[in-house]
């Protein structure tokens, strides 16, 4: 792979230049001080000094919601109007995995339009981070990246490192060739490789994924699923900000002026009540403690024992978001059976206080 | 950078194809059967499926759901469907008539393993609106006779009324080729000739069965699975070749939204007709 050196002071100018034919979405820091990736105006609003965003970036390949086609008596009319020409910036490893197993998931058996055609459509450079204390990326093996992106920055004192991920992303260096420098000195070599060290042993947060498999198994019926159930308050944010939740509703939405409806796709939640409800009343997962073994089965058993690794990439989003802790880390430490009663007495204080 | 708009995908999964209804009539006061053919006619012959298959079933301004496809690929050209009212897609489909316009999209699923079955002994378990699919791999066997064993086919319905396909199964009665048993749980018209009682009071009327050379497919509503397994376990059909075929929630079909998922399968791709082993042995599945 070849790797370039781009100076800070030439970012912007080498974003300017990307980013001529397409929108550019990056990492701003919201009101609340959490991040976004949004669309970005003004090259000021970049903020590359975070942690994770609230939402993963896989909202700008399947929208929240978005028209699939439009449905009427004369036929059906494909809308792909999601889909545009768009570049993101400062996207994580842990995100960059997330991608890829979006990109298994929706090539494998049926191939998704809605998503490989916005995945043509977007230039993707990532870029380094720092762990905080909620990040466990190490653990499910995502806090490196070796495909997945276009370009990768890494953040060196006062340059980047450029890893060039694919052809479109060499294509992109070659509209601005002024600003890169292709000599990389002994000292950038270095510089990298202690900055590589540093970080892999700043991650304080570990969880022990390849036992999970077995522990979800072997503690299928245990009590902790109850108490967990009756923590959790069926929200759905840990699904909505999973990077590798994938499921959606369909909705057929009418249009009052003529006899057509827009088909609907839209985010949903195996944390909802009605998910697996079919017509008649059976509901498959009415309670919530079968809804949540059905979210930590896929997200700890069954992705492993189907393709070898968990379907989690460490990012922490469901540590940052449940508002009473249930998460990967809490569950995984409760599937251990390890302070197991302090997390339990603090749910209870939070529940009944 | 120009990104370019390329077009390298096949057929979109979720473009459904216009079908036209046939021919509609009541089956019982709440289950409607619907023949339906594809607009396109060189798309309604290239239509090929498995029994136990099922189709995504569009309305416009209601929705979109799951039925099992109640016509057997051995009579190529037009599709079945029983469906019961049960919700708003269903009560939409029901205000249908004949020539009216629907969206259809499929085949899906794995359906049963014909190849499996080819040569063995083929016992049919089917309770209300569980012949649904059954219909379909029964008369598959019919229309291939020579290539099954015997064929035997156990119905039960809650009263006369209820019993979808009567008059069809009422003749198939006369088939020599053809062990078939009815049964209804009450009689309330005083003239039911055939058993009365569940559908598990059939089991001591079969002639001696090979259980190593049966396979058995059951559909029914979910309390007769345990009592109809009781009663194929005791005959000592290995779990492997008692099949059943089940519903679940489906928005796609096609394995992308999530909502039919056991453990690591999906019940669109992997299923719906899944072996008594596969039921003790992935938890959720009944």
């Amino acid at each position: 792979m070849k790797i370039v050196k781009l100076k800070k002071s030439n970012l912007h100018p080498f974003l300017q230049a990307a980013s001529q034919d397409a929108e550019l979405w990056a990492p701003v820091r919201q009101k609340n001080n959490k991040h976004s990736f949004q669309p970005i105006k003004d090259f000021a609003t970049i903020d590359l000094n975070y942690t994770r965003t609230i939402l993963p970036p896989r909202k700008l390949f399947l929208p929240p919601q978005f028209n699939m086609f439009q449905a009427s008596l004369q036929g059906y009319k494909e809308d792909f109007s999601h889909v545009s020409p768009k570049v993101i910036f400062g996207v994580h490893p842990c995100d960059l995995h997330g991608l890829l197993i979006f990109d298994e998931f929706h090539r494998q058996n049926f191939e998704d339009p809605y998503y490989l055609k916005a995945k043509e459509n977007t230039l993707i450079f990532g870029h380094s981070c720092w762990p905080d204390d909620k990040c466990f990326c190490q653990s499910t093996n995502t806090h490196l990246v070796e495909e997945g992106y276009d370009l990768f920055f890494s953040e060196l004192d006062d340059y980047y490192l450029v890893w060039i991920g694919s052809s479109r992303g060499d294509d992109c260096l070659r509209l601005a060739p002024e600003l890169f420098d292709e000599s990389l000195s002994e000292e950038d070599i270095k510089g990298y490789i202690a900055w590589q060290e540093k970080r892999n042993q700043a991650f304080k947060l570990k969880i022990n994924f390849f036992a999970m498999p077995d522990l979800m198994e072997l503690r299928y019926h245990h009590s902790l699923w109850e108490k967990l159930g009756q923590a959790c308050l069926s929200c759905g944010s840990c699904s909505l900000v999973c990077p590798t939740c994938n499921c959606y509703n369909v909705q057929d939405q009418p249009l009052l002026s003529q006899d057509a409806s827009n088909i609907q796709r839209c985010w949903d939640s195996c944390m909802l009540e009605n998910y697996s409800a079919v017509a008649g009343g059976e509901n498959f997962r009415e309670k919530r403690s079968q809804r949540l073994k059905l979210w930590y089965t896929h997200k700890l058993q069954a992705y492993i024992s189907k393709y070898g690794k968990p379907a989690c990439v460490g990012c922490g989003r469901c540590i940052a978001t449940c508002p009473v802790d249930i998460n990967v880390f809490t569950v995984s430490r409760a599937l251990e059976g390890e302070e197991v009663e302090a997390f339990w007495n603090r749910l209870a204080k939070e529940v009944n206080p | 950078m120009k990104v370019e708009k390329k077009t390298t995908l096949t057929k979109n999964p979720f473009l459904p194809d216009p079908a036209r209804i046939v021919r509609v009539y009541p089956l019982t006061q709440d289950v409607k059967f619907f023949q339906v053919r594809l607009v396109d006619i060189n798309k309604a012959l290239a239509f090929q499926y498995h029994p136990g298959q099922f189709a995504m079933i569009s309305i416009l301004g209601a929705g979109e759901a799951p039925f099992s496809i109640s016509s057997t690929p051995s009579r190529p050209g037009l599709l079945e469907f029983c469906i019961r009212k049960t919700g708003t897609i269903t009560g939409a489909i029901f205000n249908l008539k004949e020539n009216d316009l629907i969206g259809v999209r499929g085949p899906y699923g794995n359906g049963f393993p014909i190849e499996k079955m080819l040569g063995k002994d083929i016992l049919i378990v089917m309770g209300g609106l569980g012949a649904a699919p059954l219909r379909s791999v029964l008369l598959y066997c019919l229309d291939n006779r020579d290539q099954f064993g015997r064929v035997i086919l156990l119905h039960g319905a809650k009263c006369p009324a209820e019993m979808i396909f009567c008059q069809e199964f009422q003749d198939l009665k006369k088939r020599e080729d053809l062990e078939c048993y009815l049964t209804v749980d009450t009689d309330d018209t005083g003239q039911w000739e055939d058993n009365i009682g569940v559908v598990t009071t059939l089991f001591p009327k079969l002639k001696a069965i090979n259980p190593e050379q049966t396979v058995s497919l059951v559909c029914g509503p979910p309390v007769m699975y345990k009592f109809v397994i009781q009663e194929l376990l005791k005959l000592q059909i290995p779990k492997d070749q008692i099949l059943m075929t089940l519903e679940r929630r489906m928005k796609c079909g096609v394995g992308k939204c999530g909502h039919c998922a056991i453990d690591y399968i999906y019940t669109c791709l992997d299923g719906p007709v899944f072996t008594y082993w596969d039921v003790i042995h992935m938890r959720e599945l009944i």
